[in-house]
Formats: C-alpha cells, structure tokens, sequence
C-alpha cells in the first residue's frame, strides 16, 4: 500500500519557556512512498525521524497536512485503525508474557467480526513466527533471548496482525555490530516475503544504504533528497547530503571557479568542460574517497592535487591513503586499490580526480552547483 | 580458601555480634519466659516449665477479644488500603497539572504525629453531651441518627478503628505506588496503543503485572503492620483498650507487661509468639502465592 503525505508538519511548544519560538520536529513533509518498498528514513539525531514516524502510526497528531494510505485519509484515525505495526528500539515486549502471548497480544483485541478463536490466534502466532524464524523460542521469555532474537520477536508480534504499514524505530541500533548486519538483512528478507510497506528510521546511514529502496534524507525536520540510495549517493543535492551519505565521508576543501575552472587552492582540479557555466565564486568542493586517482608507476608523482602524505592504511581489497591539504582542515582520506604499492608514507603525494565523483556546492546556501 | 573463610567470618562478625546481643537473644529470652509457670520478676524464680501459659493465654477472654480485633483490622484494612492507594495512584499519575501539589497532600498523613491525628478522629467522632461530633452532624442531615463512635457499640468502634488505620497507612502505599507506576517504562503503553489495546486490558494485562511485585511488597508488610497494630487504638480510645474492648494483640502484650492487669512477663512472652507465629504463617502463605505470579 502507498502512503502519500500531504504538507505534513508537527511543531512541538518549546520546554523552555524563556524561547517563545515552537520546534518543529516534522516541517512540510510532502512526498509518496510507494506501494511494497523497504524505506529508509535518514538523518543525524533529533531530525525529527521519529517524530514522522510516529506520526504515520498515529502515536503523534500532526500539526498540519493529511497522511494518505492509499487513497484513505488516515489524519484523524487512531493507530489501531490504521492497520500499522510498529517495532520500537528497546522493542518494548512486554517482560512477564512469553513470547507466544507477546506475539498474541494484538490479536486478543480484536473485536466484533474480526475477533478470533484461540486455534486461528495459535495458528496466525505461529505463522509469524516462521516469518521470523523464531518457532523454537515461542514459550521463552523476552529477558531470556539475545536482542537478535528479541528483536524478531518484535518483528513478528507488529506482522500477526498483517499489518498494511511495518513501521521500525532504530530497529539495529541495540545490536552488535555483526547482528546489526544479519538483522538487516533479515529485516529485508521479512520484507520481501511479505511484501508490507515498511518504514525504517535510522541514523547509521550505512545501514540505510544497504537494505533500503529508497531513502529519505533528513536534516532539522526538513526533507533533503528522496531517491534510491545509490542516486542519492551520486548525486547529492546539497553539502549536508553529500557530508551524510558515505563512509568514509567525503572530504570537503574551500575552493574556487575561477575563469571557468575549478581549484583547490593553487591546484587546478578540474576544466572548462565540467565547470561549464558556473560563474567565478568561493565554493565548497566534495571529493568523495573513491574519486581520488593515482599514477600507478609513477607513485603519486603526477596529477593536479598536490597534499602532503600522512599515512597509509592497507586493507587488504584496497589501500586507504591519509592526507592533508592546506584547503581543508581534516586530513582527506582516498581509497585506491591496492596495485598502488606506495614506498614512502610521508611527503608530497599528487592525485588526479574522477569529475564523476567530485561536488561543488555553493558557499553560501551550501545547495549544489556542479 | 580455608584463610578467605576466615577473612569473610570476621568481616561478618560486627553484625553477627549486634544480631546476636539484641535480636537472637531476646528471642530466645523471649522463649523461656513464655514456658516458665509462675515467673515471678521479683526473685527471679519460677515453679516449673511446661505450656500453662499459652493455656491461660489462649483461654482469656481479653487475648480473644484482641485476636478477632486484629483480625478484623488485618482483613478489612490491608485490602481496602491497598486497593484504595492504587486507585489513588493511578489517578495521579494520570493527572498533569497540580500533580506535585496533589502528591505532597496525599503524604501529609504520613509526616504527622499519629497520636495527634488519632485526637483529631476522636473528636470528629466522638459525641459527649454538649456535641455530637462532625461526623454525626453530617449523619444528621441524612436523618440517620447519633451514633456513638468512640464508646458506643462495637461495629462503630471498629468503623472508627478501620477508617483511622486506612487512613494512616494511606500516604506510604500511595508513595509506592506512584513510584512504581512512573516506573513503568511509557513504550509498553505505546505498543498496546498501537494494538488498540483496552484500557482496562492495559490495566490488567500491562500495568498490573508490571507493578505486581511492589503491590505485594505492600501487602506483605502490610499484613504484619497490622498485626502489630497498637498505638492507633490508644490514639483513639486511650490506654485502657480492655475495658473499650478494642484491644489488640500488641496492645494484650504490652498490658501483661506493664498494664493495670501488668506484671506477668510470661503471659506476655506466650501471647507475643502466638502473635510471631501468626505473621510468620501469613507472610509464608503470602510469598508463596507471590511466588507463583508470572513475574
């Protein structure tokens, strides 16, 4: 089912009375999310992702604007209404029922025609929890599982009620490093059997990028970019983006177009032919990790950005080379294959750029020019 | 591991001493004066050993008088007290505005000197020949008539007594059991909201279970404060609670010992274990029933 979102804006009154002025979690939200898609909702913390998800499910109620699914509008409705499932980042099972009950908890409130016999609720438990995979765990207690396993047991208790909308709040954030990778695919997994609208908020965008079809990009309650992951990656709209997508980050120099070319500093990066009409500024110039290209034989000898080499950290599939140039104030990091056999790990180090992977963005509005 | 032994024993020592001296000793001080017939404080001497005492005990009419007034004060209070401070509780944890003011009222009672409040029932109760108390005027005007609630019959002395002891014990349970309930982490709520959960199913289901070990904590030792009732009944009906027959097992106890009838540390002895046995066997069957809740 899609969901359509129409000027949606929560402000919230400020908790210090000294500042008049309201916060606005959520400010004009106005995009589709289309029908059977995982997406990934992104932003640094307290962007106001949550808040935006919690208004889809119902747990808030907006300030201004309408929430579609399909074509019902679902403003007004209170969440049990609305057919979502919801999973929360402590996963919020309740401690003193057994995951069976924990799983069967939506379904005994039902009511009227929908209410159900305890065979059909045994048997619909039981289904989630093959979606899940978590059958031999059903008369566990959630203090007595991992928090892989906790987690699908969340998972599972928000599917029972084939739920139009799978809402995750953070849904890796409590997990280990290795889990939180077979989690996420997990969770895509679970989305692709059953083909649920699914709504992710995150702020690892790593873990955004890797299972989502698209995402959202928030920044201060405002949407940035909404686009596949790899479209936004290649193609960011402004610096914030392009700083938030990708790791390692993209390293950012104060540069300049001048008479149609674009340097760093005294180093002319790129020409004519990919300034184009972009007139004489300051600017801020992205070069992401992967953009930076070394002269095989010659070492890092030749090519138009000259830094000063700080370290290189070998990887194995690819070599990490750290530097500082004068025009930015972080050492910049390139990642180059490993076939670059660099001897020394100090001194001059040159590199050419690959005009694809290079950003220009404006000083001022930081929105992007090239 | 032998020199650790030691080490631990002697980091224990301290208490062991103190537990020793005041609490272990007594008690079994406590046991050979309830089996010594005819102690007598004065010399020190006693005629022999054997139950006599908690056969006199047990057949005087003053000790049952006391046993079913404790009784009555246990069942009816603890149940009404608890379940009075859970409403309460949920009221005010329910509540935004004022919630500080309404909870500081709430524990007023339990900062204040019991005697005191005990002298304030009194006289709202009370009738005496120029007056007939508050609350026989508030009677009064549902045309029920004057009832003497401080030296009239039983059942009003008892309504007195329950009424005091509820609202005593009041202030403590509500403070738990706000505490609890803010303890109860807001996500469960959002989840069974999610659900389209019934609020008197997220009560039951949720709420309850969740708070459930702190209801029994105040069940527990709710039980054995009212047991151990005493100084509420003098509050109300003075020291001499035998002739008001509103005496208490305690109240039975300290009489023995130092009352007009006093001066039998042996009766004394006998009736305070029969009151130990008593708590013991109800705080057993209550942790057992504690135990087998699904916490």
């Amino acid at each position: 089912m899609k969901i359509r979102l129409e000027h949606l804006t929560k402000r919230f009154p400020n908790r210090n009375k000294k500042i008049a002025s309201e916060v606005i979690a959520v400010n004009d939200f106005d995009f589709e999310i289309p029908d059977g898609k995982l997406i990934g909702l992104l932003g640094p913390s307290g962007c106001g992702k949550s808040t935006a998800l919690n208004l889809i499910c119902g747990l808030e109620v907006p300030t201004e604007g309408k929430i579609f699914f399909d074509d019902d509008d679902v403003t007004k409705l209170p969440p049990e209404n609305r057919g979502v499932g919801m999973v929360f980042q402590s996963y919020a099972l309740y401690p003193h029922l057994t995951v069976r009950k924990n799983i069967m908890f939506p379904l005994e409130n039902l009511k009227g025609d929908k209410k159900l016999t305890r065979e059909q609720m045994e048997e619909k438990v039981m289904e989630a929890a093959k979606t899940v995979q978590i059958e031999e765990l059903l008369d566990r207690r959630p203090n007595e599982m991992s928090g892989g396993q906790q987690q699908r047991v969340a998972i599972a208790r928000a599917l029972v009620k084939m739920p139009r909308v799978l809402l995750l709040d953070e849904p890796l954030s409590n997990l280990d490093a290795r889990l939180r990778i077979q989690t996420r695919e997990e969770i895509k997994r679970i989305q692709n059997t059953t083909g649920i609208t699914t709504i992710f908020v995150t702020h690892d965008q790593e873990e955004a990028m890797s299972i989502s079809d698209m995402i959202v990009v928030m920044k201060e309650g405002v949407v940035n970019q909404i686009g596949k992951p790899q479209e936004v990656y290649d193609n960011p709209v402004n610096l914030f983006v392009a700083k938030f997508l990708g790791t390692p980050p993209i390293n950012v120099y104060n540069g300049s177009v001048k008479g149609g070319e674009l340097y760093i500093g005294e180093d002319k990066i790129l020409g004519k032919d990919f300034v184009k009409d972009v007139k004489d500024q300051d600017v801020y110039v992205g070069i992401r990790p992967e953009g930076f290209v070394l002269d095989e034989n010659l070492e890092g000898k030749k090519g138009a950005l000259k830094a000063e080499l700080k370290a290189i950290e070998v990887m194995g599939r690819d070599t990490s080379v750290v530097f500082k140039h004068a025009s930015s104030e972080n050492p910049s990091r390139a990642i180059v294959t490993a076939d670059n056999n660099i001897s020394s790990s100090s001194g001059e180090i040159r590199f050419d750029v690959n005009p694809k992977k290079v950003f220009v963005f404006a000083k001022d509005s930081e929105e992007r020019l090239i | 591991m032998k020199s650790n032994n030691l080490k631990a024993w002697l980091y224990l020592l301290p208490a062991i001493l103190f537990l020793g001296v005041f609490m272990v000793y007594p008690l079994i001080d406590v046991l050979i004066y309830s089996v010594e017939e005819g102690y007598n404080s004065a010399s020190q001497t006693s005629y022999g050993t054997g139950l006599y005492n908690y056969s006199y005990v047990l057949h005087d009419p003053y000790f049952l008088q006391a046993i079913k007034n404790t009784f009555i004060i246990v069942i009816i209070t603890v149940p009404l007290s608890t379940g009075l401070a859970l409403l309460i509780s949920l009221g005010l944890n329910s509540i935004k505005k004022l919630k500080e003011l309404f909870q500081t009222i709430f524990f007023l009672p339990y900062v204040t000197n019991t005697l005191a409040v005990g002298l304030v029932f009194m006289i709202m109760f009370k009738k005496t020949p120029y007056t007939d108390g508050l609350i026989n005027m508030i009677l009064a005007l549902f045309g029920k008539g004057p009832v003497d609630f401080i030296d009239g019959p039983y059942w009003a002395k008892m309504f007195v007594m329950c009424f005091y002891t509820v609202w005593v014990v009041l202030p403590f349970k509500i403070l738990i059991l706000t505490s609890a309930l803010a303890s109860v982490d807001e996500v469960y709520y959002k989840a069974a909201k999610i659900d389209g959960t019934p609020r008197l199913r997220i009560f039951t289901r949720i709420t309850l279970p969740m708070i459930s070990p702190m209801i029994f904590y105040l069940v527990i030792t709710g039980f054995i404060g009212a047991f151990k009732a005493y100084s509420d009944e003098v509050a109300i009906f003075g020291t001499n609670l035998n002739a008001a027959g509103m005496n208490t097992i305690v109240g039975y106890v300290y009489d023995m010992l130092y009352g007009d009838s006093g001066g039998y540390p042996s009766y004394a002895s006998a009736a305070a274990l029969i009151l130990f046995a008593i708590v013991f066997t109800i705080t057993c069957i209550n942790l057992l029933i504690s135990r087998k809740q699904p916490v």
